[in-house]
């Protein structure tokens, strides 16, 4: 079983799509490390996560199923 | 009949929810795509004092969205066009023109006086100031973001059974860095995302100053309407995120929000420690706290060079081939990265990331550090 990810704003543009499935690495910290291999755009860019909409600033460990959404700040008003 | 029947009709809501409208006090921040929406339908409802405040002049490119503007008002201040046309359309609402910018000398001072604040800016820096200031004074705000077809709209910093709840840097502790996150000027927007999330904006500040519905205190929410999709997540409070802050208003005063990061320019202290490992001769850590400030740093590479002096130290600095500034939070040692990027264009320069509150600072991790 995979995990689901969900890409907002600048973050879906810098990987080219808003939606994709994944393997589940074990936690957040192993996800941001492959998200930040498959798309090194997103190494300056702090942006929050939530697992399951709740969001998640540590590390936390993550299960299959789990629908994870990657959430950047947004400036324009 | 009055022109709130309809509403005071509403279950739940009636006259003594009207009163609270007329009795309440509301800044609206940034009287743009966000602002002019959210400040009808507050004037609509009859909230009874509406405060706006922005700098900006109106330009032509504002009017696919800024619907409180037409043909005719370009060039004109857009806190006095929206005071004098919401007066022409609800008279008996007092409406309050602030033809300025928010800055951190007089962001306590005004915001003091409302009982709720609709954050509608449109830059980090603004952002920022509101939330530290809202946090430290106690006031609720309500922010509103867009991105290209989507919007955030949250609630922050809602008293609710004597404790606040989360606030923006409880999402995002600190600004991202400069230009990494393109705004509608850049991006282009169409007209109705504001005027959904702003009107979004005016519905929270309608539930909390009647105490009728569920606010998105703790949560926020993600609008897209290119897809038609909504999402809502919840927030928690974090730790450290305070630290991040000033620690009063005194010291907000003295903080320049103006100042994005440029990418690459904040290093952690892991980065900080292989660096003065690798080349300990061409390297230093400059505090630039003030001699008073503790806990200080007793490492053999750093040097105390506070901030009221900076300027005068080009001689004691330019021997070095990386500089790597540090203060409390990360602020102050930003401030002068970028202050002395003239005086010292021989070397790299550069700024601790959230300074020494950081648990791998040399004061919190002082094992790792004695290792180098």
């Amino acid at each position: 079983m995979t995990i689901k990810i969900k890409a907002f704003g600048p973050i879906a543009d810098k990987m080219n799509a808003r939606e994709l499935e994944l393997d589940p690495p074990g936690n957040l910290d192993d996800l941001r490390k492959a998200l930040h291999e498959k798309y090194p755009q997103l190494v300056h860019l702090d942006f929050a996560i939530a697992v399951d909409r709740k969001i998640i600033r540590e590390n936390a460990p993550l299960s299959p199923g789990s629908e994870v959404a990657l959430l950047p700040p947004f400036s324009g008003g | 009949m009055n022109r709130f029947e309809r509403q005071t009709n509403l279950r739940g809501l009636g006259i003594k929810g009207q009163n609270k409208l007329r009795n309440a006090a509301v800044l609206v921040v940034g009287a743009g795509g966000l602002g002019c929406p959210a400040m009808i339908y507050l004037a609509a409802s009859g909230v009874g004092k509406i405060a706006i405040l922005d700098g900006d002049r109106i330009s032509v490119s504002n009017l696919n969205r800024q619907v409180l503007f037409g043909r005719g008002d370009e060039g004109q201040l857009k806190a006095e066009v929206a005071a004098k046309h919401l007066t022409d359309q609800y008279c008996d609402s007092e409406y309050l023109s602030l033809p300025f910018f928010l800055t951190s000398e007089n962001a306590a001072e005004i915001m003091g006086d409302y009982d709720l604040i609709l954050d509608c800016s449109d830059n980090f820096p603004t952002r920022y100031l509101i939330n530290d200031t809202c946090v430290l004074l106690g006031k609720p705000f309500i922010q509103g973001a867009i991105y290209e077809d989507e919007g955030q709209v949250a609630v922050f910093n809602l008293s609710q059974k004597g404790q606040a709840s989360c606030h923006y840097r409880d999402l995002y502790p600190e600004p991202p860095a400069a230009g990494l996150i393109p705004d509608c000027n850049k991006t282009g927007v169409l007209g109705v995302l504001p005027g959904v999330i702003g009107t979004l904006q005016a519905s929270e500040a309608i539930k909390i100053i009647t105490h009728r519905g569920i606010s998105l205190a703790d949560n926020i929410l993600f609008v897209n309407l290119y897809s038609n999709e909504n999402y809502l997540m919840e927030i928690r409070p974090k730790t450290d995120s305070r630290a991040k802050m000033p620690s009063d208003l005194e010291e907000l005063r003295s903080w320049n929000y103006q100042i994005e990061p440029k990418t690459g320019m904040e290093v952690s202290w892991s980065v900080a420690r292989n660096w003065l490992r690798n080349d300990p001769e061409k390297v230093v850590l400059i505090d630039v706290r003030e001699p008073q400030e503790t806990p200080r740093l007793n490492h053999p590479t750093s040097l105390s060079v506070p901030m009221s002096h900076i300027e005068k130290q080009q001689g004691k600095l330019e021997k070095y081939k990386r500089i790597l500034f540090f203060c409390s939070s990360g602020q102050r040692s930003l401030l002068a990265a970028n202050k002395m990027a003239d005086q010292l264009k021989g070397c790299e320069l550069y700024s601790i990331k959230g300074g020494i509150s950081q648990s791998d600072s040399p004061i919190n991790a002082s094992e790792k550090w004695k290792r180098n």
